[in-house]
C-alpha cells in the first residue's frame, strides 16, 4: 500500500475547472481551510487547459484567487472511493490521500458524447475537445487537414482554435438542423457577451463551410485515418484528412455524485437553489447539474462556494444571473438535441464498446443494459462505460444502472485502503430504462 | 519556438515541446497507443483521461493514461506494437 497522507478540510472541492475554481476561491475567501482536487496535471479544467500554451487571463485570475486565499491544491490526483461518509480516497502520482471534509463541492465537469459509426475506432479519429486538448498539450496541427464534426457550440470554437494553429478545416459538419440553429441564434441575441463571441468566431471561421443536417457516415483508413465519408441529406461526400475531430455535444460526469448517493435524474445531479444536492453539505456546481457552459459554471461555483463558506446572502445575489444563464442552457439542450437518424450510424459489425471490442449486433441482442453487460462485457472495461454508456443510452434508451467503487481504475496497492461498507457497495441511478 | 525536450517512444527519440503530454509524444512517433482486445490499433480519443484509449507504459509503469502524464526529459514510453 502507498503511504497514506491524511488531510482534513472545512470545504473540499473536486474538480479544478471554472466551477471548482470559483467554489474554492469563494469558500477559501470566507476564511475556511479548503482543498481542491483535480485529476489533470494542471488547474483550469478542459476549457481553461493550458499545458504548452498560455492560460487565458480569466483562468489565471481565478487560480491566483484560489492560491491567495490559501487553498491546498492537489493536481494529478483522482478521487476513486468514499471510505466512509465525509472521507474520500484519492490517488496521486505517488501518494494515496485520505481527504476528510465538512462540506463537499462536486465540480466534476463534463465529457464529450461519442457515438459509434463505422471506423470511429481508427487512430486519429478523436474528440472535438479531445483534439483541442492534444493541441494545447503540444500536438502540432499546422498544415494538417482536420474535419470537425458532431454537434454543439464546441465545434465552432475548436475549428477556430485549430485554424489559428495552422490547421486546414475543409468542413464543419453539425447534425442539428438549420431550424434549430436559427432559434439558437435568436437566443444568443439576448446575451450580449455571447453575441460578441459569435461575431469574432464568424470572422475567424470565414471561408470554412459550416454545414448543418450533416454527420460522419464512416471513417476509413488502413491502420490510421485516411478519409471521412460525410452524409449530407441524400448525398455523401468523401474528404481526405489527417484528423477527424468528432463529438456530439457533452454529457455530465456524474459518477462520483452517484457513488456518494446524491440524487441524479437522467444523468443530471439534482440540486436546490443553494446548489446543495440531496445529501446535506454536499454541493454540486457546473456541468454535472446541466450542460450550461463557462459563465453558468462560474456562477454556480461561486454560489456553492459562498454557501459552503457560510455566506448565503452573497450567494443569493447571484441567483438572478444564474436564472438568466439557465434559460440559455435549456436553449442549448434543445438546439443540439440528437436527431434520430444518428441511431442508424453504427452497422451491425461496428464496435460500440471500445474497451472490450463489443459490436452493435452483439449488444443489440439483449433487452437491457444489465443483460448486455453480463453477456458481452459491454461497459465493463477500464472506462467503466464512460464512453459506451452515453452511446447506448442514446441508441437503445438504456442507462448504466449503478456505479461501483472504485469510480476509476486504481493501482492495486491502493485498493487495500478501500474498506467497503455493505450499504455503499453500489448506488442506483434513477431515470432511463435499465 | 518553445523549449523542446526529448523522450523515447518504443526506443526512438522524439522531441516534444516542454509541457507536452506523453499522448502527444506517441502521436508524433506515429505509433498507436495500444492494441484493443481484438488487436485493433487505437490512439487517443477524449484527451482528458476518461476513455482509456491512450494507455501506455511510462517508465515501466503500465496502464498510464498518457494524455494526463506530462513528458519529462529522458522518459521511456512503450506502446503495444
Amino acid at each position: 500500500m502507498s503511504k497514506v497522507a491524511r488531510n482534513q478540510f472545512d470545504v473540499l472541492v473536486i474538480g479544478g475547472g471554472p466551477a471548482g475554481l470559483a467554489a474554492a476561491a469563494c469558500s477559501a475567501e470566507c476564511g475556511l481551510h479548503v482543498g481542491l482536487v483535480d485529476d489533470n496535471p494542471g488547474l483550469g479544467g478542459q476549457i481553461w487547459r493550458s499545458g504548452c500554451t498560455q492560460a487565458p487571463s480569466e483562468a489565471v485570475r481565478w487560480c491566483e484567487r484560489v492560491s491567495a486565499a490559501g487553498a491546498q491544491i492537489f493536481c494529478g490526483t483522482r478521487v476513486f472511493h468514499q471510505s466512509k461518509p465525509g472521507v474520500l480516497l484519492a490517488e496521486g502520482p505517488d501518494d494515496l490521500f485520505e481527504l476528510s471534509y465538512r462540506k463537499l463541492v462536486l465540480a466534476t465537469g463534463a465529457r464529450e458524447r461519442f457515438l459509434p459509426f463505422p471506423g470511429w475506432t481508427l487512430p486519429n479519429v478523436v474528440g472535438v475537445g479531445g483534439l483541442q486538448a492534444l493541441v494545447k498539450s503540444g500536438l502540432p496541427v499546422a498544415g494538417m487537414r482536420v474535419v470537425v464534426a458532431g454537434s454543439g457550440p464546441l465545434l465552432l470554437a475548436v475549428a477556430a482554435y485549430l485554424r489559428q494553429h495552422g490547421a486546414e478545416i475543409p468542413m464543419i459538419c453539425e447534425q442539428a438542423s438549420w431550424a434549430s440553429l436559427a432559434s439558437f441564434g435568436v437566443a444568443l441575441l439576448r446575451q450580449p457577451k455571447k453575441v460578441r463571441q459569435g461575431f469574432s468566431l464568424r470572422e475567424q471561421l470565414s471561408g470554412i463551410p459550416f454545414v448543418p443536417n450533416c454527420w460522419p457516415a464512416a471513417a476509413k483508413g488502413e491502420k490510421i485515418l485516411e478519409e471521412v465519408v460525410i452524409s449530407q441529406g441524400t448525398k455523401t461526400k468523401t474528404i481526405s484528412c489527417d484528423y477527424l475531430a468528432c463529438g456530439f455535444h457533452l454529457v455530465p460526469n456524474s459518477e462520483l455524485a452517484v457513488l456518494l448517493g446524491c440524487q441524479v435524474q437522467d444523468d443530471l445531479v439534482q440540486v436546490d437553489d443553494f446548489q446543495q444536492t440531496s445529501i446535506p453539505g454536499v454541493f454540486c456546481a457546473g456541468e454535472p447539474t446541466g450542460i450550461g457552459g463557462l459563465e453558468l459554471s462560474l456562477v454556480e461555483g461561486q454560489i456553492a462556494g459562498f454557501v459552503a463558506g457560510g455566506r448565503s446572502a452573497a450567494a443569493q445575489q447571484l441567483f438572478a444571473e444564474r436564472k438568466k444563464l439557465h434559460k440559455f442552457a435549456r436553449t442549448l439542450d434543445r438546439t443540439f438535441a440528437l436527431r434520430g437518424e444518428l441511431r442508424n450510424l453504427p452497422l451491425p459489425e461496428t464496435i460500440v464498446c471500445r474497451c472490450e471490442d463489443v459490436t452493435l449486433s452483439r449488444i443489440a441482442r439483449h433487452g437491457s443494459w444489465r443483460a448486455a453487460k453480463l453477456q458481452t462485457r459491454c461497459g465493463m472495461g477500464p472506462c467503466q462505460a464512460r464512453v459506451c454508456g452515453p452511446a447506448t443510452r442514446f441508441l437503445f434508451d438504456w442507462s448504466p444502472e449503478s456505479v461501483r467503487p472504485p469510480v476509476f481504475p486504481t493501482r492495486f496497492e491502493n485498493l487495500s485502503a478501500m474498506t467497503v461498507q455493505p450499504e455503499m457497495e453500489h448506488r442506483e441511478v434513477t431515470g432511463g430504462r435499465g | 519556438m518553445p523549449e523542446q525536450i526529448t523522450v523515447t517512444v518504443n526506443g526512438t527519440s522524439i522531441a516534444v515541446p516542454l509541457g507536452a503530454t506523453v499522448a502527444v509524444a506517441i502521436v508524433l512517433a506515429g505509433a498507436p497507443c495500444r492494441k484493443s482486445v481484438s488487436g485493433e490499433p487505437r490512439g487517443p480519443l477524449c484527451g482528458m483521461g476518461v476513455c482509456f484509449e491512450c494507455r501506455a507504459v511510462v517508465n515501466g509503469q503500465s496502464h498510464c493514461r498518457s494524455c494526463q502524464v506530462v513528458c519529462q526529459p529522458g522518459m521511456e514510453v512503450k506502446t503495444d506494437e
